[in-house]
C-alpha cells in the first residue's frame, strides 16, 4: 500500500484557507500507471514500420583534432547502406539549442566540418536497411585527423596560454560582455576584514550520467503531405520541433512531434541529438528512419551533468554569523554550450544559498573543454552548488564547534530579507524545515532556535 | 534461417528467425508484443525479461532459433481481461512505477520469484530483481509491491 505522508498543517496556518488543498495529501493514481503494469504504454520504439531504415554514427576518435579528409566510399559499398550523410547534407549545420531563448552564438555543428572538439563527436551518419548494415557502414568511414592539443580541465582552459578551442575566441561563454555570470553585493573585502575567521575551501564534482533505462531515440516517418512525423522520447517536444526545423531550414509547420512518453529522462533528453539527422535521413530516403542510441552511446556521448569546481571563501564571526561570502564557480560545459550557459546562470542565481549574508561576490564561469558536452540534469547548476555550500556550512560549524543546524538557523534567510540579487525574499521556509527535520531525528534545539520563524523580521526576535 | 514454433502466453506462434534474431526482437517486431523493452541489448538491464519455460531470462541475449518448442510468458499475458495479476495490481497500488520502462521486466522477475517462492523475504526479493535496473524509483516501492503481491497471493490461496 502506498505510503502517504500527511501534510503538516501546523506551519503557516494563517496563510491558508480551509479547503485549499484538494489534491495535496491525498493519493492520486498516475494516469499512465495502468499502461506501465500491463506493458501497453507505447514508447517511441514500440512502433514498427515497414521499410524502417536505421542510422548509426561514425564518431570522432580524438578529443581535439583537425579533420583532414573524410572517405565514405567503403561505407557506401556495404550491402544495405542507403545513404551516407555528412555536414554538407545538413541545411543549417550550426546551432545552439538555447537560441530559442536568445542565447548565442550557434556553437555546435550537427555533423563535424573541419574539426572535432570531443571524443565521440558525430562526423558522418550512415543510413541503412538494417541496424547491422548501419553499424558496419559507420565502422567503414575513414577519417584522417591532425591531432591538436586538448584541454580537459576548467582551470587549465582559462589559464594564460591555454589553447583556444572555440571559434568564438574564448574558452568561456561570454555573458553580456563579461567572462562570467557575476554577482556583487555589499563589499566582500570589507566583510573579510571585519570577520573573526576566514574559511577558504575547494569543492569539485565529476560528470554524472543520467543513464535512463530507455536510451535516447526517435523514429521519423515521412508523410504523404510532405511533413515529417517525429516519434520521439524527447523531454522537450517543442524545443525539439523548433530546433529541428531551424536545422532543416524548414517551416515549423512541416514537422510534427509525437512524444511525452519518456523511459527515464532526468534532463538527459532535452538536447536535440537524434531528431535532426533522422529527419534528414527520412527526407533523403523517403523512408521511416530510426535513430536510437546504443547503451554504449548513451553512456559515453549523451550529455552528462557538468563537472564543477567551486571555491568558497567565507568570513564568519565568533557567534556564527557569516558576514562575507566569495564564490568562484566553474561549470565544465565540455565542448559545446547545449544548456550549460543557462545552468551556470542558475548556479549564480542560487548563490549564496538560502542564507542572508551582507557581502557577497561571485563569478560563475561556463567553461569550454574538450570533454563530452554537458547539459541539463535534475536541478543542474543548483545541485552541485548546494553540495559545495552545505559542505562548507558543515565544515565551518565543525571548525567553530557550533551545532550545524543552529549555525544554519542563525544565517537562514527570512521573508523580507534583501537577497544578493536585490530581490526581497518571500515564501521562505528554511527555518521551519530545519526545525521540523531536527524534531523528526530527535536533534534537540534550544528554545531560542525553536522560537525562530521565517516570518519574523530579522532583528525583532532572537 | 529457421522456422520457430513456440507458445507465447499459452498461444501457439510461428515465425522465421535469422541467426541474429534475438527472442526480444522476435517478440517485439515479429509477434507485436512490445511489453518487453530494449534498454541495453547486452544483458545488463533486465528490461527485456520474459519467462522461458518458467525461468526469467534476458530475452535480448537469447537467439530466437534456440527457443523452438519453448513456452514463453510476457507481461501482456498476465492480466485476465481487465483483471490484473496480483503482481500487476500490487505495482499499481504501491506506486511502484514511474517512467514504466523497467516495469514489465520487473514484473516478470517478480512473477518468476513468487511462482517458486510464495513467501519471499525482503532479501530474497532484492536478489530476484538484482538483474533489473530501475533508474526512477529507487527500488523501495518495487520491493514493497512484490512483498505485498506475495501476501495477496497467499491470502487468495487460503480462500
Ligand atoms: S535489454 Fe536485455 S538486459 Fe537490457
Ligand atoms: S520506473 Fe523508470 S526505470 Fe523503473
Amino acid at each position: 500500500m502506498p505510503r502517504v505522508n500527511p501534510i503538516d498543517g501546523d506551519y503557516f496556518r494563517d496563510e491558508r484557507k480551509d479547503g485549499d488543498f484538494k489534491v495535496i495529501g491525498k493519493t492520486v493514481q498516475r494516469s499512465d500507471a495502468l499502461g506501465h503494469v500491463t506493458g501497453r504504454t507505447e514508447f517511441f520504439e514500440d512502433r514498427t514500420f515497414p521499410d524502417l531504415a536505421h542510422i548509426k554514427i561514425h564518431r570522432s576518435a580524438h578529443h581535439h583534432a583537425r579533420i583532414d579528409a573524410v572517405d565514405t566510399s567503403e561505407a557506401e559499398r556495404v550491402p544495405g547502406v542507403l545513404r551516407v550523410i555528412t555536414h554538407r547534407d545538413v541545411p543549417s549545420n550550426w546551432y545552439v539549442v538555447l537560441r530559442l531563448i536568445g542565447i548565442e552564438p550557434n556553437d555546435e555543428p550537427v555533423l563535424a566540418e573541419d574539426r572535432v572538439l570531443y571524443k565521440g563527436e558525430p562526423v558522418v551518419a550512415v543510413v541503412a536497411d538494417s541496424e547491422a548494415a548501419a553499424i558496419e557502414g559507420a565502422a567503414r568511414v575513414r577519417v584522417s585527423y591532425t591531432e591538436l592539443p586538448a584541454v580537459l580541465d576548467v582551470e587549465e582552459a582559462l589559464a594564460e596560454g591555454a589553447p583556444i578551442i572555440k571559434q568564438a575566441g574564448t574558452n568561456y561563454f561570454v555573458y553580456e560582455g563579461h567572462h562570467a555570470r557575476r554577482l556583487r553585493f555589499g563589499d566582500v573585502e570589507q566583510g573579510f576584514a571585519q570577520a573573526d575567521h576566514i574559511f577558504d575551501w575547494r569543492y569539485s564534482s565529476a560528470p554524472i550520467e543520467h543513464a535512463p533505462t530507455e536510451t535516447t531515440g526517435c523514429i521519423v516517418v515521412p508523410q504523404s503531405s510532405g511533413r515529417l512525423l517525429i516519434h520521439s522520447n524527447t523531454q522537450a517536444a517543442f524545443f525539439t520541433l523548433d530546433n529541428t526545423a531551424l536545422i532543416l531550414d524548414r517551416p515549423f509547420s512541416d514537422l510534427q512531434v509525437k512524444g511525452g512518453t519518456v523511459g527515464g529522462g532526468f534532463g538527459g533528453k532535452v538536447d536535440v541529438m537524434v531528431e535532426p539527422l533522422a529527419c534528414i535521413a527520412a527526407a533523403l530516403t523517403n523512408r521511416p528512419v530510426k535513430f536510437v542510441y546504443s547503451r554504449a552511446e548513451e553512456m559515453q556521448v549523451s550529455s552528462p551533468r557538468a563537472a564543477e569546481r567551486i571555491y568558497i571563501k567565507d568570513g564568519v564571526m565568533n557567534d556564527g554569523r557569516i558576514v562575507a561570502r566569495k564564490v568562484m564557480l566553474y561549470v565544465d560545459a565540455g565542448a559545446y554550450s547545449r544548456h550549460s550557459p543557462y545552468g551556470t546562470t542558475k548556479a549564480c542565481a542560487h548563490l549564496p544559498g538560502p542564507y542572508t549574508i551582507p557581502n557577497v561576490y561571485a563569478d560563475c564561469h561556463c567553461v569550454y573543454t574538450n570533454r563530452t558536452p554537458s547539459s541539463a540534469m535534475r536541478g543542474f547548476g543548483v545541485t552541485i552548488a548546494d553540495f559545495a555550500l552545505e559542505s562548507q556550512m558543515d565544515r565551518i560549524a565543525r571548525a567553530l564547534g557550533l551545532d550545524p543546524l543552529q549555525f544554519r538557523l542563525r544565517n537562514a534567510y527570512r521573508d523580507g530579507d534583501l537577497k544578493a540579487h536585490r530581490k526581497v525574499a518571500e515564501g521562505t521556509a528554511l527555518i521551519e524545515v530545519i526545525q521540523r527535520a531536527a524534531a523528526l531525528v530527535g536533534h534537540d534545539l534550544p528554545e531560542e532556535y525553536r522560537a525562530l520563524s521565517s516570518t519574523t523580521p530579522r532583528g525583532e526576535a532572537a | 534461417m529457421k522456422i520457430v514454433n513456440l507458445k507465447v502466453n499459452g498461444v501457439g506462434k510461428t515465425f522465421i528467425a535469422r541467426p541474429e534474431t534475438t527472442l526480444l526482437l522476435a517478440l517485439r517486431e515479429q509477434l507485436g508484443l512490445t511489453g518487453a523493452k530494449r534498454g541495453c541489448a547486452q544483458g545488463a538491464c533486465g528490461s527485456c525479461t520474459v519467462l522461458l519455460d518458467g525461468d526469467p531470462v534476458v530475452s535480448c541475449l537469447i537467439p530466437a532459433m534456440t527457443v523452438d518448442g519453448g513456452d514463453v510468458a510476457t507481461v501482456e499475458g498476465l492480466a485476465d481481461g481487465p483483471v490484473l495479476s496480483d503482481v500487476q495490481q500490487a505495482f499499481l497500488d504501491g506506486f511502484a512505477t514511474q517512467c514504466g520502462f523497467c516495469t514489465p521486466g520487473m514484473i516478470m522477475s517478480a512473477e518468476a520469484l513468487l511462482d517458486r517462492n510464495p513467501s519471499p523475504t525482503r532479501d530474497e526479493v532484492n536478489e530476484a530483481i538484482s538483474g533489473n535496473v530501475c533508474r526512477c524509483t529507487g527500488y523501495e516501492p518495487i520491493v514493497s509491491a512484490i512483498l505485498d503481491a506475495a501476501e495477496r497471493r497467499r491470502a487468495g490461496a487460503n480462500l
